[in-house]
């Protein structure tokens, strides 16, 4: 939907747009002066009724009924205004136990979110400053309307006494002056009903938006969540590279230095002997040193070290058993912790696709865009048969989990019969400029 | 007795570097330089006209792949100056780079293949007189990606053996020793290859493994 701005600058009115805002406007009226006030008083009743006990079965039910109803206004807001209302809610708590105790739980918990009272004072601004101004932008428009048909014999159908605007409608002459008044009201609406179509859902922001403290609250529980996912995966790598050091590199250099040890015993009585143990001891170091290089690659890749995350990328896809076929534009290198998310994201999706999607083709597209602070996009996709899904296989969620950490995103579009594109995001800026070669 | 050839070995690890020059110091070759950062890599490179360089990929100051840098550098400057460069890690990406020019006297290596001293020796001897050595595992990445490819699809087994021993750079002689066949059955599985990678046949040397390495880099 087209911006108020994008639109006044023509002089034609935005007939379609205002006539649309009205239509609107009389849905939104309707839905706020009965379902608000409706719910209102349902609130109101219910929680009168907490006095005498029945108000706590009955409070989560209406309370929902609320939330519904605030969603949907959230929902239209996007899409008929194009005004985004992030749900302000605390997350529900995940155990919910069953019988009186889950009811009473839900009601505490409910009651205790500020998001829930200001859903309620909503409410009753919505069925009385909500109503107006929904009801405003068509109100104006059908009043000229009104006006307009004087001239065409309206006025015969008129008392005495009816009065349009200041105009006292008591012949043709006046009811010429209405119609001209009427026209002049059409245009006027025409151009400017959609703002109080628009201040509906800035006063609907203004209420059942996040608060600042409910956003601060909600970016803390973010955090707390990714720092957690953070802690408990690097967690889990080091141990993963304790291991793996332990029961390979570790242990080969152990069996090394007792070759050597018995070489140096054998040299003079066996040399034969000892020259096959030396055989053994030197392809067991070279063995150490490919486990080495391989967990090396997993914890940090040389190339993306060397060359930063564009070349990176282009020589994980020579490596791939299937063609990939690379779009890499980057202006410069990103942080460390940037650039080894985005690797080994890509690195994961790739696989996935070489592994599972039975794909002939692969194509991945890196790019930067500096606008908005700064993202970095990534994208994945394959010609395969599709229907991957985010929530099987463990892969997809480390990736989330490691992108989440940098407030990254990830999105999986991959319908049954394909193709899979997988999108990545990370809010980043770059760090240093591109080396200049040549 | 024959003039020994001139090297210049750049690496950063006193202790490898140290291993180099004695072995390579065994093999009768000549020091002339042993640096272990990319500037001082550069100015060797450019003043002492070695017959050949050994450099490590990953140099300070920058520690990222500035020896690769220093060498491409180099051959830009006097095309076919020959540089066998040694890495913890093998890279396709890296190899192509190295072969980009097609001038030869590359030569690509794990670290790992300095522990057998003969092959590593050979490596050197063979970029030094424009040949190439890459290693086995890129030749190996190279060739198991393209067997999907319908020309690799053609050749019999022993032919991707011969290939890829090819693709290393070994000569027909070496390639026969390796595979315990005779030079003759190698040269006849050598222009089988040719005629079903649909490569035109030469007779030089070194233009074949050339050519093998320039198809192999397609793509």
């Amino acid at each position: 939907m087209s911006s108020m701005v994008g639109t006044s600058r023509s002089w034609r009115p935005p007939v379609g747009e205002s006539l649309l805002a009205s239509a609107r406007g009389v849905a939104l009226a309707l839905l706020s002066i009965v379902i608000s006030l409706l719910l209102f008083l349902l609130v109101l009743v219910s929680l009168t009724l907490m006095i005498v006990g029945l108000g706590i079965l009955t409070t989560p039910l209406v309370l929902g009924m609320v939330r519904a109803h605030a969603n949907q206004r959230r929902v239209l807001a996007v899409e008929w205004a194009g005004v985004p209302i992030p749900s302000p809610y605390r997350p529900e708590p995940e155990e919910r136990r069953g019988g009186f105790v889950g009811v009473v739980e839900r009601n505490s918990y409910l009651l205790k979110d500020p998001a829930t009272w200001r859903d309620i004072v909503w409410l009753l601004v919505d069925a009385i400053v909500g109503f107006t101004t929904a009801l405003l932008s068509f109100a104006i428009l059908a009043y000229g309307i009104e006006g307009v048909c004087m001239m065409f014999g309206l006025w015969e159908y008129m008392g005495d006494r009816y009065w349009y605007g200041f105009i006292h409608i008591d012949g043709y002459d006046s009811a010429v002056k209405a119609t001209v008044l009427g026209a002049v009201l059409v245009i006027f609406s025409l151009y400017t009903n959609r703002l109080p179509f628009m201040m509906h859902f800035m006063i609907a922001r203004v209420l059942i938006g996040p608060s600042r403290g409910a956003q601060l609250a909600q970016r803390v529980e973010q955090l707390y969540e990714t720092r957690h996912d953070a802690v408990d995966s690097s967690a889990a790598e080091l141990r993963r590279i304790e291991r793996d050091l332990h029961d390979g590199a570790q242990a080969r250099l152990v069996a090394m230095g007792m070759s050597l040890g018995t070489v140096e015993a054998l040299m003079e009585r066996d040399p034969a002997k000892a020259k096959e143990i030396l055989m053994q001891a030197r392809s067991s170091s070279a063995e150490a040193l490919t486990e080495l290089r391989d967990l090396v690659r997993g914890i940090h890749p040389p190339v993306l070290a060397e060359r930063g995350l564009g070349d990176a990328t282009k020589a994980l896809a020579l490596r791939m058993q299937i063609p990939v076929t690379v779009d890499v534009e980057l202006p410069g290198r990103f942080d460390e912790p940037v650039e080894a998310a985005a690797y080994f994201a890509v690195s994961e999706v790739l696989t996935n696709a070489a592994k599972h999607s039975g794909a002939e083709q692969v194509w991945l597209d890196i790019h930067y865009s500096a606008a908005a602070g700064g993202m970095l996009r990534m994208a994945v996709t394959d010609n395969g048969r599709g229907g991957a899904d985010l929530n099987r296989g463990t892969g997809m969620k480390g990736i989330q989990r490691r992108l989440g950490a940098l407030d990254g995103v990830l999105a999986v579009s991959s319908p049954a019969g394909g193709p899979t594109l997988v999108t990545m995001e990370i809010p980043c800026r770059l760090t240093q400029r591109a080396p200049q070669r040549g | 007795m024959e003039i020994p050839l001139r090297v210049v070995l750049a690496e950063d690890l006193f202790l490898l570097r140290d291993g180099l020059v004695r072995m390579l110091e065994a093999y009768e070759f000549e020091i002339a330089a042993a640096v272990d950062n990319g500037p001082e890599l550069t100015r060797a490179l450019e003043e002492l006209q070695p017959d050949v360089a050994v450099v490590d990929v990953r140099l300070p100051p920058s520690f990222s792949d500035e020896g690769l840098q220093c060498a491409l550098e180099a051959r830009r400057k006097r095309p076919g100056l020959p540089v066998l460069v040694l890495s913890q890690h093998v890279e396709q990406l890296y190899a192509r780079e190295l072969l980009a020019d097609g001038n030869g006297g590359v030569g690509y290596l794990l670290k790992d293949r300095v522990f057998d001293a003969d092959q590593f020796i050979d490596g050197v001897r063979r970029v030094a007189s424009g040949g190439t050595a890459m290693d086995p595992q890129v030749i190996q990445q190279l060739v198991s990606r393209r067997a999907q490819d319908r020309p690799m699809a053609n050749l019999t087994s022993r032919e991707k053996e011969v290939m890829e021993l090819m693709a290393q750079g070994r000569s027909n002689a070496a390639i026969a020793q390796q595979l315990f066949i005779t030079e003759r059955a190698i040269a006849k599985h050598t222009s089988n290859i040719f005629n079903k990678l649909r490569l035109p046949p030469s007779d030089d040397d070194n233009r074949r493994v050339l050519a093998v390495l320039a198809y192999l880099d397609r793509g």
